[in-house]
């Protein structure tokens, strides 16, 4: 079995859970014999790879031609030339706005009639025109490199995976780590759910990242709901000792993740308001930017806690572990979270966690201390219950440590393996 | 013919409201009076009232010589009756009064203290016995423990504590080989044993309205004629269930009320049973056998074990923190304090904090006020601080 999968980040370039996430199934596929191409939009070098190959975007090779036949899907597309912060994460804007043309521009002529396209691989402003570049360069692997299936994680590549299902006859599975209805309420970015949706109802096969998630393709992208299918994530299994805490009485409430509307910080903020006076020897921890970020802080200000709060921005995956290592509770209040990997992380590091009832790693944490997001009381009454009483700790980290090792990426891998068989047959 | 011993369990907690740790030292009320109110008028409409309409009718029919039963009142359901449904207790009073009643002993507040504390044990014990007296005029010879919690040294205590005879759970593994069909006694102590007969009890209170259930629907024939097929000499069955089996567990639309009715009726008519209290037991049959019990038994759940109410560690830290505080509570006078003392004990506040969620999760869900055990820890730790609060400052 050979899969090209598209992807937007892998380690160690890592903006949220989707690296995490894509790494895990790699792996995943790999040991269950997988031959695995991982395209993402630019290759650096320094990525990991073992066992499977990593391809660059900004690497292939283009044939230049005067007119570019663009793949007739590319009409239904709306092209919005807006300003606005798109994409999955808001962080990391470097580049300056870009006005989209809907023809790739020739940038690197590497030799007569061969060119790159150049990427930064990063999210920002100009998100949707790497987009579109990205799925024209990796339409050209059509010809060059051997698969059975297309594998295509998150809006960003949909496009590419459907134009190369369109030249090829390939099937094409995509894999919904979010959607935009997790990331922006309500009120979707149109031009990124109509591609949501196109992808979702080119592909022969949709992985949701929970039962949440797929009820949600279902319901508001109006895919049929047997072609959806749920496969957890999971968690790779921590390969290095806990740091040692230094001496100290304090005791650390973590937040990790992108400070944004649908991780809910300011929920976060206004329960630890309440637990602050209470418990004295609590800190309070906000890892992770965003463009909720300012707010948050002015509102911890507002609130006098300055001094109990610490604001880290982001931080790379060693320092992730390091902070859990320090952490004696984590919450994750988010509004929508399709799958929540974090959870598992610190789970793993032997963090006690209070998630929110509206996250698809609920369903694999039956033991885990579950809130409804808005529910402030509810929240801080259970973060006080975690610092204060002795019963919770021992009691949830032996029932997490039991669910933990059945989040086996061979496991939820080998679901996957099921999926292109299924859609191969 | 068979002597059928019917025993009823009628107890309700005082349940908690949502109580944050922002209410600690603030508020000392703890319980939801709403939910408790509406509970329990809900439960005497259900089921108390119906039922006790029918018992009296059965008993006036048919004569306190065949037709008779037993209950234990939890001094927390005596009190909740007094403040919301008083006409309830008027209803048990004037069951008790046609003298086809027996009443039982047990401990005021349905507490575990058996598992902590001899003093606070008898203390209970007695509380109950006045209880009794006081709304009764009754004097119990019989003792029920909490769920049925049973193991020797309680037979000890309960034996010195005046009672001639407890009842238990005719768990298989106390009982090997042997059939709960005949009275027993304590291998430790002069105290008799009536042990439940949990196939036939089980069959009424969990099974009846069980569609997956390959003998549903249960008919008064179908159950009289098991009774029937049992061994000629086993000639006693003790059915012990709640109370509330009968139009709370199983709604009245079950028809559960018409089967039981039409099944005494059976059973009276053909002459093939009468219907007898404990303590006619004790009169009427003699113990065949001892049984010792070294560790503690109960009738619930299926391994009929303790762990629904100490089985994990929330529950041993909140039932530890709570006798933490037993010596500095026990020469208390303070009304307040006494109240929610025997309040606080009640064993039901453990149950809320099981999480044995999947073989017996459905009957720990039932009347359960919280969603997850968690949250049941927490409020009940929160009240406990709070209280332990209490009592620092008024010893000062």
């Amino acid at each position: 079995m050979r899969v090209l999968m598209l992807g937007w980040e892998f380690p160690p370039r890592i903006a949220g859970g989707l690296a995490v996430a894509c790494y895990g199934l790699v792996k995943g596929l790999v040991y269950h014999g997988v031959e695995v191409t991982f395209v993402m939009p630019l290759r650096t070098g320094e990525e990991l790879s073992n066992g499977y190959r990593l391809l660059g975007a900004n690497e292939i090779e283009i044939p230049f031609h005067h007119s570019i036949s663009l793949p007739p899907f590319w009409h239904q597309v709306t092209f919005y030339g807006v300003h606005t912060l798109l994409g999955p994460y808001l962080e990391q804007i470097t580049t300056p706005f870009l006005e989209f043309s809907s023809v790739p521009e020739p940038v690197s002529l590497r030799e007569e009639g061969l060119f790159r396209l150049e990427f930064s691989g990063k999210y920002g402003p100009d998100l949707l025109n790497e987009v579109y570049r990205y799925a024209y360069a990796v339409s050209h692997l059509a010809e060059r490199v051997e698969f059975d299936v297309i594998h295509a994680h998150d809006w960003l590549t949909y496009l590419g995976g459907i134009w190369l299902k369109q030249k090829t006859g390939k099937p094409l599975v995509v894999h919904v780590h979010a959607t935009e209805y997790d990331r922006s309420g309500e009120y979707p970015n149109p031009a990124i759910r109509s591609i949501e949706k196109m992808g979702m109802e080119a592909a022969d096969l949709v992985i949701a990242v929970s039962f949440y998630t797929r009820s949600l393709i279902v319901e508001k992208y109006g895919i049929a709901a047997d072609k959806v299918w749920a496969v957890h994530n999971a968690v790779l299994p921590k390969d290095r000792a806990p740091v040692s805490r230094p001496p100290s009485h304090r005791k650390v409430v973590t937040f990790l993740g992108r400070v944004t509307f649908q991780k809910g910080p300011e929920y976060f903020v206004e329960a630890a308001a309440r637990v602050a006076p209470y418990v004295p020897e609590a800190h309070f921890v906000v890892a992770g930017t965003g463009d909720l970020l300012r707010p948050v802080i002015r509102r911890v200000a507002e609130l006098r806690l300055g001094a109990r709060f610490s604001f880290t921005g982001f931080l790379p995956p060693a320092e992730v572990e390091r902070l859990f290592d320090l952490s004696d509770l984590y919450v994750m209040p988010s509004v929508s979270e399709p799958f929540g990997i974090s959870a598992l992380e610190a789970l793993r590091a032997g963090v006690p966690v209070i998630i929110s009832k509206q996250s698809g790693v609920a369903e694999v944490l039956p033991h885990a201390l579950k809130v409804d997001f808005w529910d402030v009381e509810a929240l801080s009454d259970l973060m006080y219950g975690v610092l204060r009483y002795k019963g919770i700790r021992p009691f949830f980290l032996r029932h997490a440590q039991e669910e933990i090792a059945q989040l086996q990426w061979e496991r939820s891998s080998a679901r996957v393996v099921e999926a292109y068989k299924y859609i191969l047959s | 013919m068979k002597h059928i011993c019917l025993y009823f369990q009628v107890h309700q907690p005082f349940r908690l409201r949502i109580y944050r740790f922002f209410d600690i030292g603030v508020s000392h009320e703890y319980y939801h009076d709403i939910n408790n109110r509406a509970l329990i008028q809900r439960i005497a409409r259900k089921c108390y009232l119906p039922m006790n309409a029918l018992l009296n009718r059965l008993i006036d029919k048919w004569g306190p010589e065949r037709f008779s039963v037993s209950f234990a009142i939890s001094g927390m359901a005596l009190e909740q009756m007094q403040l919301y449904v008083p006409e309830v207790l008027e209803s048990f009073q004037a069951l008790y009064a046609t003298g086809g009643v027996e009443l039982i002993g047990e401990t005021y507040a349905h507490s575990l203290a058996s598992l902590k504390s001899r003093v606070e044990f008898e203390a209970q014990v007695k509380e109950h016995r006045q209880a009794l007296k006081k709304l009764f005029s009754a004097e119990p010879v019989v003792f029920r423990n909490t769920e049925l919690i049973y193991y020797d040294e309680v037979a000890q205590w309960v034996s010195k504590l005046g009672f001639s005879a407890m009842l238990a759970e005719g768990a298989d593994t106390l009982l090997g080989w042997r059939s709960p069909n005949f009275l027993y006694h304590s291998e430790k102590a002069p105290l008799k044993l009536l042990l439940r007969n949990y196939r036939f009890s089980d069959d009424i209170a969990f099974r009846f309205s069980n569609r997956d259930w390959s003998e549903w629907p249960l008919t008064a024939e179908k159950y009289a004629q098991w009774l029937e097929e049992l061994p000629e000499d086993q000639t006693l069955v003790n059915l012990f269930m709640d109370y509330e089996t009968f139009g709370e567990h199983q709604w009245a639309e079950t028809g559960i009320f018409e089967f039981f009715e039409h099944w005494v009726e059976l059973m009276l008519g053909q002459k093939r049973a009468i219907f007898i209290t404990p303590s006619q037991v004790l009169r009427k049959h003699t113990s065949v056998s001892s049984i010792a019990v070294p560790v503690p038994l109960s009738w619930a759940d299926s391994e009929r074990d303790l762990t629904a109410w100490l089985g994990n560690e929330l529950q041993v830290d909140a039932f530890d923190t709570l006798y933490d505080l037993e010596a500095q509570v026990r020469d208390h006078e303070d009304p307040g304090i006494r109240r929610d003392w025997l309040r606080l004990q009640t064993s039901d506040h453990f149950y809320y904090m099981c999480t044995k969620f999947f073989s017996d999760g459905d009957v720990h869900k039932y009347f359960n006020p919280y969603h997850s055990p968690y949250e049941a820890y927490v409020t009940y730790m929160n009240v406990l601080s709070d209280f332990r609060e209490r009592l620092t400052l008024s010893l000062e």
